[in-house]
């Protein structure tokens, strides 16, 4: 049974939308198999805009992967824009592959990654779009497995009853094995329906299939117990970790668009997982424990990255880069390669000390020394304290010290409003911070010309984090705090002018909250703010908080629980947790001592170069720190 | 520094590539085929790679014209190869000369076109054509980047026929035939598109296609005396021989 291509039914609605490019595929490094050919097929989405989600790293690891399997072959699918949304359902247009134009619902898995939970109401649109039933109960043999993963499957809950299944972590092997226990149900004849198949990948352990549990409420509304209601599914459900990532140099090749996306570069991840301990930080805590590419590997996948791609710009990324075990050779030897080549070299840095200025330094050597970013995160030494970002004063000013008398003209500065146990005086400590750091700036350079932006984000209590059981802040006072920062850095006739200042107000930050930290309940507002026209929900333009207050004000109302008992409530050590049966090998009674620690300002090092502090996930994912150094370096590329 | 002239096609559905979209494509494509690209000096080298008179997004073209700047000495013929085979499909090289001087812009005088209109009867096309062709001045409006502006759309229009045959558009059926148009229209300010000679015939004689028409660059050039189309403007960087 082979497929028509949507194409031509799509091309005549394509000069009526905006940008029409993002619709038509044929990326450099796509790939198009026969369909016929395939015994498993894949639809992968990143559920949100072409410009957004084109540059994934995660989907372009898994439609590589996947592709690379003979007998399997995977497409990519994004969001669609209203306006084409709205054609598409008066032409009748399915939700379609940029690929090949093929129909999502002819595929068997359509596997979802969510980055963020602001893509839930763009996978109700895709869903609906594709002619795939909303609720994973009403599906038939003739609907794809909707597969979810990424870090906002850590606490699938909230959009459960839209999944058939979710897998947690890393994703590239165990793509490899759902594949394998589809193509085996497939041969025997899909024996059983759907169900059989789910009933397959969720005993493994590996595969979260939320019909199979139920979940029993107290009275009061917090979770009585999950447990499974058939037998041969495993009460835990846990991560997947790839170790030696050497193994796995993917993207090999990287996808190049025609449209014009958010990052236009090749990105190479030079690690995964980061032990820092920031306590606000959920990836640092899911992605345990740190697993370093080799300097050669790193060398190999930007000179065939440059070479397949054609970018002039590569991204070394990871949580925190300049913490690789060899990063200073990296760096030289990457900058030493490319000198004079156009090609530009670039490190998310977060880091606060001297160390990431040599490092910037020698990324800066092919192009201009613009601005240079750093991420204090809290705006006083005791709160920096609470969410264990080891930095103090002395080490930021002393930093941008030596920033400013290099050359770099401009700093930015990265925090949060709303951590546990803030008050105004905390936030308003970032006001003082900026002005000595222009001030610094003046200082090294004996110039005005320096410039300081303070960029200041609404932090949002996240899943297996010690701050699961925080109460989030509420808006009004995160939006307060932020007013009166403004204010201060503002009125400030000294500094004023040198300081930027971007914020956002404290809304969007409680509905992604209540996302992040919601249970299956909540997949009823999802659903409502979804067919009251909610979508786009990451785009400021598109994002309606009113509409998600009152569509939870509806659904929600025949509970004893409403938005801020998921949001501002503070839980106590015993509540169960929407994600407690979902295992990404922190141990619990860890996570709460964290949690202690953080109240009474106690820090907690970085255990690559400290003893273990116990919590939890080696032993329990059967993994182990891989760090370097390996002692060797990158060799001069030869000219053929 | 040499410049080597290029003659490309955006073909089906790369049609919707935006002008930027095709530059970074093609500075990619460049450094993908180890094109010694010249780069512009100062603190955000760019590659010199310049552009004339592209083709509005959503119209396919035969006739696009590229110069690149190189820092040695490249031929143009595996120039050609080179940079088609790294270019995606649909983004095809046609053609290419070393530049003999500086005036490609100025020697691309006028376009011939080519329109496919779905769902529309031929004598009611040729009926509008005539009345277009018969009028003086024909004012329409079009938006653009500074605002509503009101032109003239038939003066730069030096020919318009409806050709004979059926033809195929986007979304047909493809027995289904669909009316082409056929004309020559000189480069002027402000520029005259198709769309707007499409925008003319409805208000002239309420032509209205159904759904976009297929929009076709057959040529760009410098407009000749005797036949009042576009020759190939390679022509003056060839005296002398091909090379």
């Amino acid at each position: 049974m082979s497929v028509e291509s949507l194409f031509p039914r799509l091309e005549p609605l394509l000069p009526k939308v905006q940008k029409p490019i993002q619709y038509v595929g044929g990326e450099l490094n796509s790939t198009v198999k026969d369909w016929d050919e395939a015994s498993v097929r894949w639809a992968l989405m990143y559920p949100d805009a072409y410009e957004i989600g084109l540059p994934n790293q995660g989907v372009q690891i898994l439609y590589e992967i996947l592709n690379e399997l003979p007998d399997t072959m995977a497409e990519r699918t994004y969001a669609v824009w209203p306006d084409l949304e709205a054609l598409m359902r008066s032409e009748g247009v399915p939700q379609f592959t940029v690929d090949a134009h093929r129909p999502v619902r002819a595929f068997d898995v359509f596997g979802v990654s969510f980055s963020t939970e602001l893509g839930y109401t763009n996978l109700l649109t895709a869903l609906d779009l594709a002619g795939i039933p909303l609720d994973a109960v009403d599906r038939t043999d003739e609907d794809p497995i909707v597969l979810a993963g990424g870090h906002a499957a850590f606490n699938p809950e909230p959009i459960a009853d839209f999944l058939d299944a979710a897998v947690l972590g890393d994703g590239e092997q165990i793509a490899i094995a759902i594949s394998e226990v589809v193509r085996e149900w497939k041969e025997e004849g899909s024996p059983g329906g759907r169900d059989e198949l789910l009933m397959r990948l969720a005993s493994t352990g590996g595969v979260y299939v939320p019909k199979f549990y139920d979940v029993e409420y107290h009275p009061d509304g917090r979770i009585m117990r999950v447990v499974p209601n058939r037998p041969g599914v495993p009460s835990r459900i846990f991560k997947h970790t790839v170790m030696d990532l050497d193994e796995w140099p993917y993207p090999k090749k990287p996808l190049v668009p025609l449209a014009e996306t958010v990052h236009e570069r090749f990105s190479v991840e030079i690690f995964r997982g980061c032990t820092r301990g920031c306590r606000f930080c959920q990836a640092g805590m899911i992605t345990r424990p740190v697993r370093e590419r080799s300097i050669t590997t790193i060398g190999d996948m930007v000179e065939n990255g440059i070479r397949e791609s054609g970018f002039n710009e590569v991204g070394l990324l990871s949580l925190s880069s300049a913490d690789h075990s060899e990063i200073g050779d990296v760096a030289k030897g990457l900058a030493d390669r490319y000198e004079g080549t156009n090609t530009s070299l670039s490190l998310p840095s977060t880091r606060v000390d001297a160390f990431n200025i040599d490092l910037a330094n020698e990324f800066s050597r092919n192009g201009r020394r613009s601005g240079l970013t750093f991420a204090p995160e809290g705006g006083s030494e005791r709160m920096r304290k609470v969410i264990n970002k080891m930095v103090t004063e002395e080490d930021l000013i002393r930093t941008v010290t030596t920033a400013y008398s290099q050359g770099w003209r401009q700093v930015k500065l990265y925090f949060m409003c709303g951590l546990p146990t803030e008050e105004d005086v905390d936030v308003l400590g970032i006001a003082d911070l900026a002005k000595k750091v222009i001030q610094a700036g003046r200082g090294a350079t004996g110039s005005k010309d320096v410039r300081c932006t303070v960029s200041i984000g609404g932090f949002v209590p996240k899943p297996h984090t010690p701050f699961q059981w925080a109460a989030q802040c509420d808006h009004e006072t995160v939006d307060r705090r932020l007013r009166e920062l403004r204010d201060s850095l503002r009125g400030d006739k000294e500094y004023g002018r040198a300081i930027g200042y971007r914020y956002h107000d404290g809304k969007p930050s409680i509905v992604e909250g209540l996302l992040s930290r919601g249970d299956r309940r909540v997949g009823r507002v999802i659903r409502a703010v979804w067919e009251d026209g909610g979508r786009f929900d990451g785009w400021t333009e598109h994002f309606s908080y009113e509409r998600w207050m009152r569509a939870a004000e509806k659904a929600l109302a025949d509970g004893p629980v409403d938005v801020d008992w998921y949001t501002i409530r503070e839980r106590e050590e015993h509540e169960v947790l929407p994600w407690d049966h979902l295992d990404a090998g922190l141990d619990r009674e860890w996570l709460w001592q964290d949690w202690q620690d953080a109240k009474s300002d106690v820090e907690v090092e970085d255990c690559r170069w400290t003893p273990c502090y116990d919590c939890g996930v080696c032993p329990t994912m059967g993994t182990e720190i891989q760090v370097g150094p390996t002692g060797k370096k990158l060799l001069p590329l030869t000219v053929i | 520094m040499q410049r080597l002239r290029v003659r490309y096609a955006k073909r089906g559905r790369l049609r919707f590539t935006s002008h930027r979209d095709i530059s970074r494509a093609v500075e990619r494509a460049v450094r993908r085929a180890d094109i010694p690209v010249a780069y512009s000096a100062g603190f955000s080298p760019h590659p010199k790679i310049s552009y004339a008179g592209a083709a509005p997004t959503g119209t396919a073209s035969e006739a696009e014209y590229l110069e690149i700047g190189v820092t040695r000495p490249c031929d143009p013929h595996r120039l050609r190869a080179d940079l088609d085979a790294s270019l995606p499909p649909g983004l095809d090289v046609l053609d290419v000369v070393e530049a003999r001087d500086s005036g490609l812009a100025d020697r691309l005088e006028g376009s011939t076109w080519e329109l496919r209109l779905p769902g529309v009867d031929p004598e009611v096309a040729a009926k509008a054509v005539e009345e277009f062709v018969a009028a003086d001045r024909v004012e329409v409006e079009r938006l653009t980047k500074k605002g509503l502006r009101r032109f003239d759309a038939r003066e730069a229009v030096l020919s318009l026929t409806v050709q004979d045959g059926p033809g195929r558009a986007a979304g047909q059926e493809p027995d289904r035939p669909c009316v082409i148009l056929r004309m020559v229209v000189r480069h002027a300010t402000p520029a005259v598109r198709p769309d707007d000679v499409l925008t003319g015939l409805r208000l002239v004689a309420g032509l209205a296609p159904l759904s976009p028409p297929e929009v076709t660059r057959l040529a760009q050039g410098p407009l000749d005396a005797t036949t009042g189309e576009p020759a190939d403007p390679f022509d003056f960087d060839r005296v002398g021989g091909d090379r």
